[in-house]
């Protein structure tokens, strides 16, 4: 039984690549469809190769104005959500408060509510206050939601930190600041980073809440379900494409940079 | 590298206490520890002994007291502006920064901007300078040890705190960084102020102990004052071992106290009893178990006119190597521990044996019996 053998050393190597496969598929489509050249006004047929929709990215009208909206609300809900994030988690980690407790499961309520009703009390609330729907009030709604995630991800960290290192700092004639900017925060970053990250992709990526709070402002999801009912340009593959492998950049980078400084210190 | 001895290495507390809400961690006490001393706060966990120390390095606010290093009241000094550095119990190093950061971390904070050869020489010290670039994590936990002790003493501290820093090493380490701290007090200089649950340790390395209990210095002195000498039960059972027998105040005779036990008698010097001795009053009749000589009952007429002695049983008798340890069981006191050197072994001293125990007066100490007997012992502490 030699194949039963050679199937029994790499079940976990082939589970593991089917699985890749599953996550990955999706993204392969999406690539190979920004190379294609629709008939009709869809995208959802391979017709032939061409690289018209990479030579002219901005060529649909509107869709690049609603990605730079997306992208300046990510990132400025995500410098928001992380800084607030980061102060309640030490707050919730190092002081005694009344209605600490509270606070502690209040902040994942946004987590656990279902989008849908969210986004609609939002709407009531920004109304009744008169707000003016549009870039504001979606960063406003973004921040909330983020804050949770940031939370969750600082607090653990800052949790399983050692408050003697912060002692430790301040025996060695770091006062109060300069113990929080080489100690503290440092130990925390690989939290507030993987918070910062979590909250970007929320943040640009997000439909359902942005769309009952964005008044006439389009952001890039937005766009995209809009076009979908009259249309997919193969321009929207090609953001969806570029993201991905900036994303794998990003990652790849951090992979070398961590490898190399391993082998460095050792 | 060794200071003038102008007095600003003495750490002088008066008064000091700290109470949490209802609980008192520390009792108002005294205590100067002398410029350039290794001076040990000894005790079980819980009697005071850290907090006594983190109020000297500035991280626990005394509830009533001054904290003077030399002429300098430090009471409101924060710990960062203290001229004190503490090793941790958990070593505490920056898991972020290498070892040469970490080691640099002290002067960097004081704006000094050349730091490399300082560093390079304080790891040298601590026979570190191969790992500079490591992380923390990647040494061991003696090496670990030595960082956290180099990067307080870069900085010249008039005074090193030392928060049981063996504490997590394995015995055979342990003796070793305590001969290496040893050394390095020495070469440097600095007052040390060493806190530890483990009386050997006090004992090899401080010049003095405070012995802490319950939140008090039960009492102060030169490790061999303190054994020879204890002044309670306490003291008498946490360092070392000791035998104490109750007994009854019968006459005084000169300089020495004789004492009623079970029928027998027993001396002991007046000057080496802690205890108000009136007529009648009880007293508790101290021995150190290697002070004991052990005789067979066959050849008690041998023994030395003068001696106290006591009759009994071997109960158990075991082998170690230099010594036996003998477990005899008296009509005076069960349990009594005996150790005897392995020089010329009797073969008769088998448990189930009839011997006699005796020892010179001198050696004797006396106790308040108003105390609790069984304090500091093992079984106590644990409990």
């Amino acid at each position: 039984m030699p194949f039963v053998n050679w199937l029994k050393r790499r079940l976990v190597v082939i589970a593991g690549l089917l699985t890749l496969a599953y996550l990955l598929l999706p993204n392969i489509v999406v690539t190979v469809f920004s190379f294609n050249q629709p008939k009709g006004r869809f995208n959802y047929e391979w017709q032939q190769f061409s690289t018209a929709a990479w030579k002219d990215p901005c060529g649909v009208a509107d869709m690049c104005g609603s990605l730079s909206i997306s992208l300046q609300i990510a990132v400025w809900a995500t410098v928001g959500a992380t800084i607030l994030g980061t102060m309640i988690s030490f707050a919730l980690v190092r002081y005694r408060f009344r209605a600490r407790g509270a606070v502690n499961s209040l902040i994942f309520l946004p987590m656990a509510m279902p989008e849908v009703v969210m986004a609609a009390s939002l709407l009531t609330l920004f109304l009744n206050m008169g707000a003016q729907l549009g870039f504001w009030t979606i960063l406003i709604a973004h921040i909330m939601f983020c804050l949770s995630f940031v939370v969750t991800a600082v607090k653990a960290r800052v949790m399983s930190m050692d408050p003697r290192l912060e002692e430790a700092a301040r025996d060695l004639y770091a006062g109060p600041v300069q113990t929080f900017l080489r100690v503290t925060l440092p130990i925390a970053a690989p939290g507030i980073a993987a918070g910062a990250l979590l909250s970007f992709a929320l943040s640009f990526d997000d439909f359902i809440i942005t769309n009952f709070n964005a008044g006439s402002t389009v952001t890039f999801p937005m766009f995209v379900w809009g076009s979908a009912q009259r249309g997919t340009p193969v321009q929207i593959n090609v953001i969806g494409t570029a993201m991905f492998l900036v994303a794998v950049f990003f990652v790849l980078t951090s992979m070398v940079v961590g490898n190399r400084r391993n082998k460095h210190k050792a | 590298m060794k200071t003038t001895p102008d007095n600003s290495g003495d750490v002088r507390l008066s008064g000091i206490s700290k109470t949490y809400g209802s609980f008192t961690a520390v009792h108002p006490l005294d205590l100067t520890v002398p410029e350039g001393s290794f001076f040990a706060l000894l005790g079980a966990s819980g009697c005071g002994k850290t907090t006594t120390l983190r109020m000297i390095a500035g991280l626990e606010e005394p509830t009533t007291g001054t904290v003077r290093l030399g002429d300098q009241d430090v009471t409101n000094l924060p710990p960062y502006k203290r001229p004190v550095n503490t090793v941790f119990q958990s070593y505490a190093l920056f898991p972020h920064l290498d070892i040469f950061e970490n080691v640099a971390f002290g002067l960097r904070r004081r704006g000094i901007k050349s730091v490399k050869k300082q560093v390079e020489d304080m790891l040298e010290l601590v026979q570190l300078g191969e790992q500079a670039r490591k992380r923390p994590h990647q040494l061991s936990g003696g090496q670990q040890q030595r960082v956290a002790v180099a990067r307080a003493l870069i900085n010249h501290p008039r005074v090193l705190l030392l928060d049981e820093p063996l504490g997590a090493l394995d015995l055979k380490l342990r003796r070793q960084m305590q001969l290496e701290l040893k050394r390095i007090q020495t070469e440097v200089g600095i007052t040390f102020v060493h806190v530890t649950h483990d009386q050997e340790e006090a004992m090899t390395m401080a010049d003095t102990v405070a012995v802490m209990n319950g939140g008090r210095v039960e009492q102060l002195g030169s490790p061999a004052d303190l054994y020879e000498n204890p002044q309670s039960t306490f003291v008498a059972n946490f360092l070392g071992t000791s035998n104490l027998i109750e007994a009854e105040v019968d006459t005084k005779n000169g300089d020495d106290i004789v004492l009623k036990a079970a029928g027998g008698k027993l001396v002991l010097p007046q000057a080496r009893c802690s205890a108000p001795t009136t007529a009648g009053g009880r007293v508790l009749v101290g021995i150190r178990p290697e002070k004991i000589s052990l005789t067979h009952a066959d050849d008690a007429g041998r023994i030395p006119e003068g001696r106290n002695r006591l009759t009994g049983k071997i109960a158990d008798a075991s082998f170690i190597g230099v010594s036996t340890q003998y477990v005899i069981d008296s009509p005076v006191c069960d349990g009594l521990a005996v150790y005897v050197q392995n020089v010329e072994r009797d073969g008769r001293l088998v448990p189930g044996a009839d011997v006699v125990l005796h020892w010179s007066p001198a050696h004797t100490f006396g106790l308040d019996a108003a105390q609790r007997i069984d304090a500091g012992t093992e079984e106590e502490v644990a409990a």
